[in-house]
């Protein structure tokens, strides 16, 4: 049902395959309100969760997503040092597809990690962040967000704020949106924005009050302490005063702007918690859309159809 | 591949003479008689005489490569002088370079003497390059004079920079009490970083750690400015970036006593190239934008570079098959050489195939102060016997190194190796 086989990114991905991606996760945002949560599309397959870096909320909402669908699950967890150590990446990938599985959703420290997975075994790949390169599943749970807000994403005006550098949420963001026709600029420290961030077709801007007067919607995201000792940031007071999504920030605009974040949150360093806690701010839908998003995806790949005419 | 003994007498029949000293493309044979040039022109051959039919083939100097890795000692897994010199016959070459960044490293006169020992067992010409630092961590010289006495034939640390400007300068200043060539591997590590590739656009979609085209071109600065200030020679390899390409330009209009290399493959790819993640694309200094390729072309064109120099660099397909990250840098590029710079440059740029020659054969030995004039009767023959305007895909079978990893493969390349003669003996490729 989708023209691609894996999920890798958005880069380049059809704009009416993400559109059916969103609309399907409405169908199954219905089944998630649901008394029993739990549909037979996928009874029968199985799913290998590769996880090469610590996940809390993607792994979480991926299991959830393929129990309401009936698929068996394995999770497999693995630090990226025993790797280097021993097995290959190609053993690794190599001995989990002999057991005999449908799909693996993987998420790898290692940009491209994916690709290269694919290039090793048959069965479908679901990108779930691959170090700074994508997280495609994010950024389709956060247009399933806009989409339910706003109703549409054609001619949207979104800004990203933080750390964009460092960032697959930004990076998978950029490719879908554009994609879906919204418009979109990039907010934060220089040196946290790459160099050629404007060959992506994104605008840059290092003021963040003149970016919330034009955006309908920001995905503020999250600042690593590391970026300090990388030399990257002087402080955390100096990030708060100048793209901080402050109470005082956006009292002093007289408008109604929807506020996301893709997780973990720094209360305190780029959102504060009452903006984060404000009707303003869809992040826990963002959540929940995350859980349908998934299950949307995973069953438009694994030939969810067949299987629903069998129940 | 075939290597036999050369018979007494050996004629080259009816092929075009390429001579590259004296600049002319003429139809002839060549004598070759003991192993040792006899005669060029029109040979009637005696009875005895091995004709080899050389129609439709260009015949010139062997080819000379002043830049390979060939990790022996302590990788032989990898390569080995052996293996090593095989891949150079294959892509024409009879001599070549060898750096010392092998393990241990090729720091003292016993290591360079046990390499000069090892190549004479070998089917070509081996010269290794010393090390300018002990364990090459550019803290102190190496004893450059006693290793000079030993064999060696110029000075790098290359693999890494000489990062210490002080330690740079001691080092040029001190080579110039022998007058051979300091060559520094440029890139400034403090902004590389944990770079993997050229910093642009496509870094930027690939999400990869990159380093800008002045990680390389500030170092580059500084060692001109170095040579400058010393009097030394230095010779900058696998220029990638315009800017060096530039700063080379400019101080080289002033100062003879720079010279430069450029590779094919910073000639054959451009950073777009990556956009499948393929590792054997990864090599340092990267593979840059269209914009520096063409920059690197002008070069050729114009001077800037006098030599091209592979870099071969093999690594195993364990290292390769990694995550990108992972993954060593270098790729092998013996084999593919003239195929790949006659299609970019001859094919593509209209460079003089003359021209070509003389930065595969004899700019190379006159930046290493050997014998360039290899057609003069009595020199032992070093030869190469190509098809200029052959097509063909380069296949992994065309490689004779003990590693693969080169993005060469599947490529398409114009001209192609026939025969290669060295040290008494001709190899025949099928």
């Amino acid at each position: 049902m989708l023209q691609q086989k894996h999920l890798l990114g958005l880069e380049g991905y059809p704009a009416e395959d993400i559109q059916t991606i969103i609309d399907t996760a409405f169908t199954f945002r219905e089944v998630l309100d649901r008394p029993i949560k739990k549909v037979p599309s996928l009874q029968g397959k199985t799913i290998v969760n590769l996880f090469f870096e610590n996940s809390t909320r993607t792994r979480i909402s991926f299991e959830l997503a393929q129990k309401r669908l009936s698929a068996d699950t394995v999770n497999f967890s693995a630090s990226t040092s025993s790797l280097k150590k021993g097995e290959t990446f190609k053993d690794t990938a190599q001995n989990i597809e002999a057991m005999k599985i449908d799909a693996v959703v993987m998420r790898h420290p290692t940009p491209g990690a994916p690709l290269h997975l694919t290039q090793h075994i048959n069965s479908i790949v679901i990108n779930a962040g691959d170090g700074t390169h994508e997280h495609p599943t994010q950024a389709i749970l956060d247009m399933t967000s806009l989409h339910e807000k706003f109703g549409y994403l054609k001619g949207l005006k979104v800004g990203i704020i933080g750390d964009i550098s460092h960032s697959r949420v930004a990076l998978s963001n950029i490719h879908g949106l554009k994609t879906m026709g919204a418009e979109i600029t990039l907010c934060g420290p220089s040196t946290l924005i790459p160099p050629f961030a404007e060959d992506l077709g994104v605008s840059v801007n290092y003021n963040v009050d003149e970016v919330i007067e034009w955006a309908d919607a920001l995905n503020v995201l999250r600042i690593q302490r590391e970026r300090m000792e990388g030399g990257l940031l002087p402080s955390v007071r100096e990030y708060r005063n100048l793209f901080g999504i402050t109470t005082e920030r956006l009292s002093m605009h007289k408008k109604e702007i929807v506020i996301m974040h893709p997780g973990p949150m720094n209360r305190g360093v780029e959102i504060d918690s009452l903006v984060a806690d404000s009707d303003q701010a869809i992040i826990l839908d963002q959540v929940l859309n995350g859980v349908a998003s998934r299950m949307a995806i995973l069953y438009l790949l694994l030939g969810g159809k067949q299987e629903q005419e069998n129940s | 591949m075939k290597t036999t003994k050369l018979k007494k007498q050996v004629v080259l029949k009816g092929g075009t003479i390429l001579d590259p000293i004296n600049e002319t493309l003429k139809k002839g044979d060549v004598l070759i008689e003991n192993g040792r040039m006899k005669s060029i022109g029109k040979v009637t051959p005696s009875k005895s005489a091995d004709v080899i039919d050389c129609s439709g083939l260009i015949v010139t100097h062997g080819f000379c490569d002043i830049h390979v890795h060939f990790r022996e000692p302590g990788r032989e897994d990898k390569e080995t002088l052996d293996s090593g010199s095989m891949a150079a016959l294959a892509g024409g070459f009879t001599r070549v370079c060898v750096m010392p960044n092998t393990d241990p490293p090729l720091d003292s006169p016993e290591s360079i003497r046990y390499t000069i020992d090892r190549g004479e067992e070998c089917p070509i010409h081996i010269h290794p390059i010393g090390a300018i630092t002990k364990s090459q961590d550019g803290k102190e010289l190496t004893e450059m004079g006693a290793m000079l006495s030993e064999g060696a034939v110029a000075f790098s640390d290359d693999g890494l920079p000489v990062t210490d400007t002080g330690m740079m300068r001691n080092a040029l200043e001190y080579s110039t009490m022998f007058d051979v060539p300091i060559i520094n591997h440029a890139e400034d590590l403090c902004l590389k970083k944990d770079g993997v590739m050229h910093e642009g656009r496509i870094s930027t979609q690939l999400g990869l750690p990159a380093s800008p085209g002045i990680t390389e071109s500030n170092m580059v600065h500084r060692d001109l400015e170095l040579t400058e200030l010393t009097g030394a020679r230095l010779h900058v390899p696998h220029v990638s970036s315009a800017k060096s390409t530039d700063y080379i330009r400019q101080m080289k209009k002033s100062n003879n006593k720079i010279t430069a290399e450029v590779t094919p493959h910073h000639l054959f790819f451009t950073d777009d190239d990556l956009i499948t993640y393929n590792t054997d694309l990864k090599v340092a200094p990267p593979i840059r934008t269209q914009a520096d390729q063409k920059a690197l072309i002008k070069g050729v064109k114009d001077g800037t570079f006098d030599c091209i120099a592979t870099d071969h660099a093999p690594h195993t397909i364990e290292e390769k098959e990694g995550t990108f990250d992972l993954a060593p840098f270098g790729m092998i590029g013996l084999e593919s050489c003239f195929g790949a710079v006659n299609r970019a440059l001859v094919k593509e740029n209209k460079l003089n195939i003359i021209r070509l020659i003389q930065m595969l054969a004899v700019n190379p030995r006159r930046i290493m102060g050997f014998e360039t004039d290899l057609f003069t009767n009595g020199n032992s023959a070093e030869l190469t016997i190509f098809d200029p305007n052959k097509k063909w895909t380069f296949k992994k079978s065309d490689i004779y190194s003990r590693s693969h990893n080169s993005p060469f493969i599947g490529e398409a390349l114009i001209g192609r190796i026939r025969a290669t003669i060295v040290k008494g003996h001709i190899t025949v490729l099928v």
